[in-house]
């Protein structure tokens, strides 16, 4: 449960760095009348912080996939399972339509419109393609015999990687219903606003998924042994 | 440090914090049904976790009924008893208690309170409540599975869940709660970003966090971790459903039944229990912090005193709800662990005490020498007091390894949380229903049906669990669907346990009245007028009661003040409304 608690450690230094700004210290029954709100007038939008608080919370629930995958992978049974070339591709394809929307945030702040639009697009198109790979290497693996139930390696990655498709599906729900609203207008402040939010989801889903990656490939067991070395 | 600046004379531009577009409902639907006004969407969240409550309720009688008159209903036989248990504290924790104060109050005191017109995104709020609904229509559901519902116990530990010797683990029973669960998860995420964001973006000018009531304090540190808790178990349910319908091994170790070997293999069923109680511990407090915000702002404004120590009641909040997603493990004493991962979870278990006594002697403090109106929220709060320390105290015996392990599995353990999260939060409820009810409905509750309501609760609950202490100090363990012949439980404790199943009867019962109440004075009750306790928080400031979509008419309010200006001396009442600006400056506006 170690990664719970260095996740739990990373919220709290937020939430504390933030209360450290809210003048906690104050001394409201002394301050009659005076308005002592220091919020600018051009709020952060509502969304944003909406999405931020999102992203904690899907955040907590890998951690805590995670967390459980090391806490099996102790075990003396674990078999990791070879992994098909093709995440590679897949890795490529998700980086892909990061980029691609990333791309077409600034087109949209550059007011480019038809630009954005096409990045949109091929972001969408990418992120399809990124769950289509995905069910291309479920069926390498179990055809090649690894199948869900044959080894807690496999159960796991089975788990995480549909638990991963499933948030992707979301955002591509989301990242359609955007891509149609800014199709034939011109492409406003909200329509910025929903393409940037589609962005920040998707690389921090591309992030988690390279955690994933390194989870199954094995290379993050190493950095754990380094850190555990370090530490003892 | 002191920082006093009275600001008169200072010209204060009205409303700088952005107005909101409101969704405006065009049909009877959309205005009463699927509404997005969260006033609405909590009376919808009420309503629904008061009706699963009382299925829980009527579970808690059939298990009494078992317990105090063994062999004579003979239709409770071990495999139901243990399906009340199960859906009596399942429904409980987190069906009622949580949806009713993260939901129900949350949704109707966040907004108001802080000054918004409405919850910052309130078609996600709408969806949370009938995400919700499916969860407990999912819940009740397995009720007439076949098989009926699990009888796992409320912590649901496996590899008994989803053996098939367990009432409900090889049919459809542990399947339909799994999945509730995790429908109730994505509901109330939906409704834990609005209520967060709301307090974050969605304040009043004026509204700093250091002039919020303590209520949305409570509700929204709850919140948070609510919100960061709630993924284990959605991890945990994840997991557990690919055991039962996959064949997946995460919980399952090599295992045989009735002399059979099983398919699984090589799971662990420590990490569910690390994973639930990650999740449960911190439910204890998403139920109790909420209570500790309301209790103080209905102590305040009954006593008609400001509350004592306010910046140490905030820091106390935040402090008990960092410190208790670091408690869980001492679910698992008796588990087995490290034994200085048990000093460290017993450490952070007992330094909890710190903040939480800090908030007992604050409350206290507030009503030394206040004007103290035993009116029925304060009483309840009263009542709520006591109960909470009663509580607490049993709690530090457990939270100490050594006898923690002796006392585990008794009933002494039933008695400990029934107290401290199940009738303290209650009373708060209750409390809470009879202080805003004149806010949402435009009426008062009947005075004489609430105390009689009240003294039955409150007594009768002592009456319950007190007893139950001895009970389980004796050694008698819960859990148990029939005592039997046991030599060392003496006939005092059949007895014992007559007396105690007689007074849930009543006690339960009580209920009714409420019931009877809250719908009796929607009609007949007196008219409360907009602020009827005379209160200070914004709520009760709105131009009409109830409280329209919108709630505030034109223009938002501006905050001037705290919310605990009761009895200010020189003032010419005995509270002045946050709204109200600084003497000197415009006093006749106030006055209208």
């Amino acid at each position: 449960m170690t990664v719970v608690l260095v996740f739990l450690a990373v919220i709290a230094v937020i939430i504390a760095w933030w209360l450290a700004q809210q003048r906690l210290a104050s001394k409201p029954w002394l301050e009659v009348g005076h308005l002592h709100d220091h919020r600018g007038n051009q709020p952060v939008p509502a969304a944003k912080i909406g999405l931020a608080v999102f992203l904690a919370v899907v955040g907590a629930l890998f951690t805590l996939f995670i967390s459980a995958y090391f806490m099996r992978m102790a075990s003396s049974d674990w078999s990791p399972l070879p992994l098909p070339r093709f995440l590679w591709i897949n890795t490529g394809i998700l980086a892909l339509s990061s980029v691609t929307l990333h791309w077409a945030k600034l087109e949209a702040e550059r007011q480019n419109d038809e630009a954005a639009r096409t990045s949109l697009l091929v972001a969408f198109a990418a992120g399809l393609a990124f769950l289509v790979g995905q069910l291309f290497a479920w069926r390498a693996l179990s055809s090649a015999g690894y199948l869900l139930t044959s080894s807690p390696a496999n159960s796991f990655f089975y788990m995480l990687t549909a638990m991963h498709g499933l948030h992707i599906v979301g955002g591509l729900a989301a990242l359609g219903r955007v891509t149609l609203r800014t199709w034939d207008a011109p492409i406003d402040r909200q329509g910025r606003l929903s393409i940037g939010l589609c962005a920040t989801y998707w690389h921090f889903m591309l992030a988690v998924w390279l955690v994933l990656f390194a989870l199954f490939s094995g290379w993050a067991n190493d950095v754990v042994d380094l850190c555990r070395q370090l530490l003892t | 440090m002191v920082d006093v600046r009275s600001g008169i004379g200072e010209a204060v531009p009205p409303a700088e914090v952005e107005d909101v577009e409101l969704y405006h409902p065009h049909s009877w639907w959309t205005r009463y049904v699927f509404s997005q006004d969260a006033k609405v969407i909590a009376i919808q969240y009420a309503t629904t976790a008061i009706a699963i409550g009382m299925v829980a309720l009527v579970l808690s009688w059939l298990m009494r009924l078992q317990l105090g008159f063994p062999d004579t209903f003979t239709f409770i036989d071990a495999e139901r008893y243990y399906q009340f248990i199960t859906m009596h504290g399942m429904i409980m924790v987190i069906y009622l208690l949580t949806a009713l104060f993260l939901g129900g109050f949350g949704n109707y005191l966040i907004p108001l309170m802080v000054g918004a017109r409405d919850m910052v995104f309130p078609y996600a709020n709408m969806l949370s409540y009938w995400i919700y609904l499916l969860a407990v229509l999912v819940l009740v559901a397995s009720f007439f599975a076949p098989g009926g519902p699990t009888g796992a116990g409320w912590t649901l530990y496996p590899p008994q869940a989803i053996l098939s010797n367990t009432p409900g683990g090889k049919d459809w029973g542990i399947i339909l709660m799994l999945s509730s669960l995790i429908i109730f998860i994505i509901g109330f995420t939906m409704g834990g970003l609005n209520y967060v964001v709301t307090v974050l973006q969605g304040r009043a000018r004026g509204m700093t966090l250091m002039r919020m009531p303590l209520t949305v304090w409570g509700i929204v540190t709850a919140t948070v971790m609510a919100l960061l808790a709630f993924p284990a178990l959605f991890v945990a349910c994840v997991m557990m459903l690919f055991d039962r319908l996959l064949g997946t091994s995460f919980f399952m170790p090599a295992i045989a039944e009735m002399g059979e070997q099983l398919q699984y293999g090589g799971g662990s069923p420590i990490l569910f229990q690390h994973l639930f109680w990650f999740f449960g511990h911190p439910e204890v407090y998403i139920v109790a912090l909420p209570a500790f915000g309301i209790v103080s702002d209905l102590i305040s404004t009954h006593a008609r005193k400001n509350i004592f120590g306010y910046r140490m009641m905030v820091w106390a909040i935040v402090v008990i709800g960092g410190l208790s997603m670091v408690v869980w493990a001492h679910h698992m004493y008796v588990s087995g662990m490290n034994p200085y991962f048990g000093f460290f979870f017993a450490t952070t278990t007992l330094i909890i005490a710190v903040p939480t006594a800090i908030k007992v002697y604050n409350w206290v403090l507030t009503l030394w020498r206040g004007n103290i109106h035993l009116t029925l929220p304060m009483l309840f709060a009263l009542a709520f007091i006591v109960t909470f320390v009663n509580g607490g105290l049993t709690g530090l015996f457990l939270g100490n390894v050594v006898v923690d392990v002796p006392l585990s599995d008794t009933m002494f353990v039933v008695a400990h949380f029934h107290m401290v999260m199940g009738v303290a939060p209650i009373l708060v409820i209750f409390g809470a229903i009879y202080h805003w009810y004149p806010k949402i409905t435009g009426r008062m509750l009947n005075e004489a049906l609430g105390q009689l309501h009240f003294w039955i609760t409150f007594l009768g609950s002592y009456a319950i669990f007190f007893p139950m202490h001895y009970v389980g100090l004796v050694g008698v363990p819960r859990r148990y669907h029939d005592l039997g012949e046991a030599a060392f439980v003496p006939e005092s404790v059949h007895s014992l346990n007559a007396f105690i199943s007689v007074a849930a009867l009543i006690v339960g019962a009580a209920q009714i009245v409420f019931l009877f109440n809250l719908v009796w004075s929607l009609r007949h009750g007196r008219e409360a007028g907009g602020n009827p306790w005379r209160a200070t928080t914004l709520e009760w400031q709105t131009p009409e009661t109830p409280p329209p979509h919108g709630n505030w008419g034109k223009e938002l309010p501006v905050v001037y003040r705290w919310a605990y200006d009761y009895s200010v001396p020189g003032a010419p009442e005995d509270f002045i409304p946050q709204n109200q600006p600084a003497p000197g400056r415009v006093s006749h506006e106030a006055a209208s």
